[in-house]
């Protein structure tokens, strides 16, 4: 006995269990996590009550209402929504704020937006975000009008939209006029250097594409490299080229490209903005080993000095700060022209809102989620912000009487050099798989390394993004 | 005493079964119907859209290719792990040379190689991916020193950054996590297998090679087996999806030639918001593993040695 080679017919009693077992193994990894988020009831509608408007309650809070406040936990970190929650509760002593900081917010999120039972308060950023083209889109987000129309914090004869950057209103808009999200930092997105080590090789930043090309040059016979990029995610790259597209043809350019216009990037000026930075690959001006490296690495291996300019945006402060020599002089500098011919002067760039704040829909407390973001926006609490994690904040200047970096003072002088030529291509946050796994990853990255011609790319661009949008189950949006 | 006996086996199971039934059959169930519907995940409202997840899946070129890598790995990681842990199991075990008082013994230093193979096995899969990325950094990584180290300074790859090495790099983070455990379950299994077996093999003048395969492989075949199918189901998703998701760039990338999918699923409900259309894509990935173990069964069945 003991044998089971007897029961050649049926289903013997081992076989029974080995089947079973490999059921539930494959089971687990399929599709088990999936389940987690099985979906539930349609929101609930037992919101707050209105409390009482005053001239210093203007959106009518309920003040003994409790607020449920979820922070991303990223490179800012939590410290600046602390210190605003700490001034909710000044305001209304008989509210009890739940303050949360977390850094997958999609994970934590999603199962209690899915349940109709979100936050008041979410700031719904870093690798985790959830896709703000589906959450408006299913409509789950409050229009934050009444925010923008009430009278500010520090200064009741003006609407807090008047205090704002030029930008941020427009960045919370999607298909009609209402404001689904409201962009709390300010980014300023360019090409970042250490002046330290320009002046170490005689130079300017270049001005022209000619002067970068020869900046270049004279680094490779020291053995430094022009440029290197987060080769990880080649994402990063938009954040100097589309602004250079941008400057050679103008704003339509990058406007169309975001309306994904048919033939948008056929445009001459992505064209010629493509075949500049490819011929950086072809001159050997990329540090070497670049599409292997993550953006920490990257980052790293530029403030060792191993390479002169890195596209990033303002946040690459603070989160390169443990490698940055005292003396690195960190600044950004907007895209070189091309030539004369470009459509717009030199100076304009990329600056836009980041971390974005939403209200849900859903929320019980919407109004003391707006209000929050009030008080966020005084004067102090923007000062605040930029002291403690070095970005400026949607609030228009505060910066002043302030002691800047060299980093955040070069933002501040290449906002004012660009004037109202601030660009804001919107194909990341409109379309996160297109602009990063498509064109980021598939497309920009392939060309830096070399494997792809500028001809090729835009090929491929313009299907991916004819492919966008031709699917239906993706939202769409225009410029207005 | 034969009456009464199924309402005893019923009373026993019924517990079990209804926690199988709610936690892993009605999920099944549950994802199938999701995948006909335009459910984004981020919101409790969806509607039936048919069979448009199908066919959308159907046209996507990164699910094809996907589902490509996905099947390169299930058909070559668990060939690769098993021999290689069948071969260090064996030596160590089995391989040495003989010494008089034992006829058969493992090379020499094998406890300590046992406890090597399976250092791995105790570091999470995230914590691997983590160093294996650092290793592989083109700039300063592990690797790229060994290379500059014995004069192959000239060849410098970008490793996870070049699209036709970044799939293969990858898989072999998998195979060196995965070996040590099944050298420690193969080593458990010869230790099984009676040593008169050996001795006689020995006597009749048998080498390494045959008594291998026609020995040790032979009557390990059921322990080997198991392997298999574990290793299949490791390689088609958690612990494929968790080293891509980790170490590739972008994730997925360079240009899609590392995405599986698992990842696929994870992206499609957790960043484009359509949880609907990863379900369709995790009916698939259910479908492939259905597959791959019937295969699987159906070739690894053969005559039970009794011993």
């Amino acid at each position: 006995m003991g044998s089971s080679a007897a029961n050649t017919n049926g289903v013997g009693r081992r076989d029974l269990i080995k089947r079973s077992a490999a059921l539930g193994l494959i089971a687990v990894p399929t599709m088990g996590f999936l389940a987690s988020c099985a979906s539930g009831d349609s929101g609930s509608d037992d919101k707050t009550e209105k409390g009482k408007k005053s001239d210093k309650n203007p959106l009518a809070v309920n003040d003994s209402a409790g607020l449920d406040f979820v922070l991303f936990d990223g490179g800012f970190g939590t410290e600046y929504g602390k210190d605003a929650v700490k001034l909710y509760e000044k305001a209304y002593p008989k509210a009890k704020v739940k303050f949360s900081g977390v850094e997958k917010i999609q994970s934590e999120l999603q199962p209690r937006f899915n349940g109709g039972t979100p936050p008041d308060l979410v700031d719904n950023s870093g690798a985790e975000q959830m896709d703000m083209g589906v959450l408006v889109g299913k409509k789950q987000l409050a229009d934050l009008t009444p925010l923008l129309d009430a009278p500010s914090f520090d200064d009741p004869a003006k609407k807090v939209r008047d205090t704002l950057r030029p930008g941020i209103v427009e960045m919370g808009q999607y298909e009609d006029d209402a404001c689904y999200v409201f962009n709390y930092a300010y980014t300023v997105y360019g090409v970042w250097y250490s002046q330290t080590a320009l002046d170490k090789l005689e130079v300017e930043y270049p001005e022209t594409w000619d002067d970068m090309l020869s900046v270049c040059a004279k680094a490779k016979k020291q053995g430094i490299a022009g440029w290197t990029y987060a080769g990880k995610y080649p994402y990063y790259i938009p954040f100097s080229l589309f602004p250079f597209i941008g400057k050679i043809g103008g704003r339509e350019v990058l406007d169309k490209i975001d309306n994904l216009e048919p033939n948008a990037w056929k445009d001459p000026a992505v064209k010629a903005g493509f075949e500049a930075y490819y011929e950086l690959f072809k001159k050997g001006y990329i540090l070497k080993g670049t599409p292997g490296l993550t953006h920490i690495q990257s980052q790293t291996e530029w403030t060792q000095g191993k390479a002169l300019f890195i596209p990033n945006g303002s946040w690459v402060e603070n989160e390169a700060i443990k490698t940055t020599p005292k003396n690195f002089q960190m600044k950004v500098g907007a895209p070189s022209s091309l030539d004369k011919s470009d459509k717009l002067p030199f100076g304009a760039l990329w600056a836009s809102g980041g971390e974005p704040f939403i209200v849900p829909k859903n929320a019980k407390n919407p109004d003391g989620g707006m209000e929050q973001l009030r008080i966020m926006l005084s004067e102090a609490s923007s000062k605040n912000f930029t002291a403690k994690v070095k970005s400026l904040s949607a609030y228009n200047g505060g910066t002043d009487g302030m002691k800047l970096s060299t980093a955040l003072q070069s933002g501040v002088d290449a906002l004012a050099k660009a004037g109202d030529n601030v660009l804001n291509p919107r194909l990341q946050d409109w379309y996160v798989e297109l602009n990063k796994q498509k064109i980021g990853i598939g497309v920009l990255g392939e060309m830096m390394a070399g494997r792809m011609t500028p001809a090729e790319a835009i090929k491929k661009c313009q299907s991916y993004a004819d492919a966008t949008a031709k699917d239906d189950s993706v939202t769409h949006y225009k410029h207005r | 005493m034969q009456h009464g006996k199924y309402r005893f086996i019923a009373g026993f199971l019924i517990v079990p079964l209804a926690i199988y039934a709610v936690f892993v059959i009605w999920p099944f169930v549950q994802a199938i119907y999701y995948s006909f519907t335009d459910w984004t995940g981020l919101s409790p409202d969806f509607k039936m859209v048919g069979f448009d997840n199908y066919t959308k899946m159907f046209d996507d070129g990164t699910f094809w290719k996907s589902a490509q890598h996905s099947v390169t790995y299930v058909l070559l990681l668990p060939v690769v792990v098993l021999a290689l842990a069948l071969f260090f199991a064996f030596m160590i075990n089995v391989g040495g040379r003989r010494r008089k008082d034992a006829a058969i013994a493992g090379v020499r230093g094998s406890a300590f190689y046992k406890i090597v193979y399976f250092f791995p096995q105790v570091l999470s899969i995230a914590i691997v991916a983590l160093l294996f990325q650092f290793a592989y950094n083109p700039r300063n990584g592990a690797f790229s020193a060994i290379l500059r180290g014995i004069g192959l300074g000239s060849v410098q790859p970008d490793w996870l950054g070049d699209p036709n090495l970044a799939l293969w790099c990858i898989m072999a983070v998998l195979v060196w996590t995965q070996v040590g455990f099944f050298v420690v379950l193969f080593s458990a299994g010869m230790a099984s297998i009676p040593k008169d077996f050996y001795e006689a093999a020995l006597l009749d003048g048998a080498n390494r090679f045959t008594t291998f395969f026609r020995i040790t492989l032979p009557l390990l075949w059921d322990t080997v087996q198991s392997g298999w199918v574990y290793m299949g189901i490791l390689s088609l998703g958690a612990e494929a999806f968790a080293v891509v998701q980790i170490m590739s760039v972008g994730p997925g990338g360079p240009a899609d030639s590392t995405t599986v999918l698992p990842l696929l699923v994870y992206q499609k409900a957790f960043r484009d918001g359509q949880a609907g259309y990863a379900t369709t894509i995790g009916v698939a990935l259910l479908i492939i593993t259905l597959i791959f173990s019937a295969i699987v069964m159906r070739l690894g069945r053969r005559e039970r040695l009794e011993f």
